[in-house]
């Protein structure tokens, strides 16, 4: 225990003097490698701007309200878009995942040496990429629209489910595919008899989840032309129509927090 | 008389117990699915010509271009990684106080509820939808990114900062207490031990996602590398686009190993 001395008293003391001062210089250099950031940061800002920026969002705040309600009527095809971005690229994710998780997980897998690290090198670089840019590179391939979209989202979100899935395999209970075994059960019916029923309410979980997630990433995706409510997003603020983005924006908390909604309830109903 | 027993077979016990909710769960997802691909507007022919170009985008991989544009992927990549160690920062810093003020154990009713409101509104919109408006205000640059980042991470940090104060054993902290603690003291010898080294993980979790953001919120304007891909989409410079790509996994792969490494190191 380190203790101080101070002539005759001796007073507890949470670290030692070495470690505080091994904690002190994990602070200073911390602070200094922030500073260090902070000051390239702010060399390449214009801090004019900065100091204007209040007045400039009482400004914008201002031309937000109203929100253009009319509006509405040219959003529910954008809206039903997103939707469909987000379900139909999950649905693609989960058809490409199931396979790659089945290949990744140790317990289940053909080879170790062989088909384990192709799997896991397909999670990790699609996981790496953020939809945004999955979305970016589609477009220039296979031009704007639903469809670019919806593949960006699969994309991306095969490593997740893949990933989240892998984790469950492996941590299923062997002894119940041991059972399945021992009655002569062929390769195919240890799978579907033993493993899958295992893991069918972590990957129904996982679905769900992923799911909200991609409704979020998909309101965004119209930025760069993959369809959904983001390209009206985008054309009302480049037009200067803030009636119209605030009624947007609106639209996006609605959707997100329904979904949220959505798939907290079927999640505890599963779990 | 012989008697034959019916022949009782065994099946399944399926996943939805109640066969209504059951068939209806599997109708409405054929009607949505129609609806849903009969609604896609999609340009084959569009689609068709991208094979071809996708063909060549995968080819440019093969060897990737990292030496003509090297100076703007430098300057993205640093500017990237200024933005996340900064915004990391400064986002975990303020979300120290409102974390505290969410979590139910520790404060006073309407702070609670107040915390909470700000939480659930930072953590509603995406970091690219703050980063545009922050682009409209404080103009091109990587402090609009910043700024969003820094936004994104008070909503994560904040809200598992609160769950975890939730959650801690409230026999050390009764104990902190009974010695005379102030309630400085108290946070910081009851509640502080019990939460670090979790929150140490979380925070490192936190600057990997915040890397991946910001190589993302330069494509509305918001600074570092995402600006640069863009531009070398825009201009069908597929090689270089293919060297940014590289350059991101790679970072991306390593900090989530290290940063895997400590959070196991750490717990």
């Amino acid at each position: 225990m380190p203790v101080a001395q101070q002539g005759e008293t001796r007073s507890w003391k949470r670290r030692t003097t070495k470690a505080q001062f091994a904690v002190w210089f994990g602070w200073l250099l911390g602070v200094a490698i922030f500073v260090y950031c902070w000051q390239l940061i702010s060399e390449k800002t214009i801090w004019m701007f900065v100091t204007d920026a209040p007045h400039q969002a009482a400004d914008m705040a201002e031309r937000m309200v109203p929100p253009k309600w009319s509006y509405m009527d040219s959003l529910w095809a954008p809206v039903w878009d997103t939707i469909n971005i987000a379900t139909l690229g999950t649905l693609m994710a989960l058809i490409f995942a199931v396979p790659v998780a089945f290949c990744a997980a140790r317990n289940t897998t053909p080879s170790r040496t062989l088909v384990r690290p192709l799997a896991l090198f397909v999670i990790v670089s699609s996981r790496s990429i953020n939809s945004l840019i999955w979305a970016l590179m589609l477009v220039t391939l296979i031009g704007p629209g639903v469809l670019a979209g919806v593949i960006a989202i699969g994309l991306r979100s095969i490593g997740f489910c893949a990933k989240l899935l892998y984790e469950a395999i492996e941590e299923i209970d062997s002894t119940q595919v041991e059972a399945i075994v021992a009655t002569g059960a062929a390769r195919s019916q240890q799978l579907s008899y033993g493993i899958v029923p295992q893991i069918l309410p972590a990957f129904a979980g996982i679905s769900v989840f992923r799911w909200d997630i991609n409704i979020r990433e998909s309101t965004v995706l119209g930025l760069v032309g993959a369809g959904g409510i983001g390209l009206q997003l985008d054309a009302s603020i480049s037009t200067l129509a803030w009636t119209q983005v605030s009624l947007i924006l609106i639209v996006i908390l609605a959707t997100v927090i329904v979904s949220e909604w959505v798939s907290a309830k079927i999640r505890h109903a599963i779990i | 008389m012989s008697t034959t027993s019916p022949v009782r077979r065994w099946k399944r016990p399926p996943f939805i117990a109640n066969p209504t909710l059951r068939w209806g769960l599997w109708v409405g997802a054929a009607i949505y699915l129609a609806l849903a691909f009969g609604t896609m507007e999609v340009d084959w022919g569009r689609v068709a010509e991208g094979v071809e170009r996708g063909h060549r985008f995968i080819a440019s991989f093969f060897p990737p271009d990292f030496t003509s544009r090297w100076d703007s992927i430098q300057d993205g990549i640093l500017e990237s990684m200024w933005m996340t160690i900064t915004s990391t920062v400064i986002g975990i810093m303020l979300s120290i106080p409102v974390g505290l003020g969410a979590a139910r154990n520790l404060a006073w009713r309407p702070v609670y509820l107040f915390c909470r409101g700000i939480l659930a509104v930072s953590r509603t919109f995406p970091e690219i939808i703050l980063a545009i408006f922050f682009v409209k205000l404080f103009g091109f640059g990587p402090f609009a990114g910043f700024l969003a980042l820094s936004i994104g991470t008070i909503g994560f940090y904040g809200k598992l900062l609160a769950e975890d104060i939730e959650d801690m054993d409230p026999v050390q902290a009764e104990a902190v207490k009974s010695v005379g603690a102030g309630w400085l003291q108290w946070l910081n010898y009851a509640v502080q031990p019990q939460v670090m080294p979790r929150m140490i993980g979380l925070g490192i979790y936190r600057l990997d996602i915040n890397f991946r953001e910001s190589a993302v919120v330069g494509i509305v304007g918001g600074g570092g590398i995402g600006a640069t891909l863009l531009t070398s989409f825009d201009r069908y410079e597929f090689d270089s686009a293919a060297a940014i790509l590289l350059v991101i996994i790679a970072i991306v792969m390593s900090l989530e190993y290290t940063s895997g490494y400590i959070r196991k190191w750490v717990q």
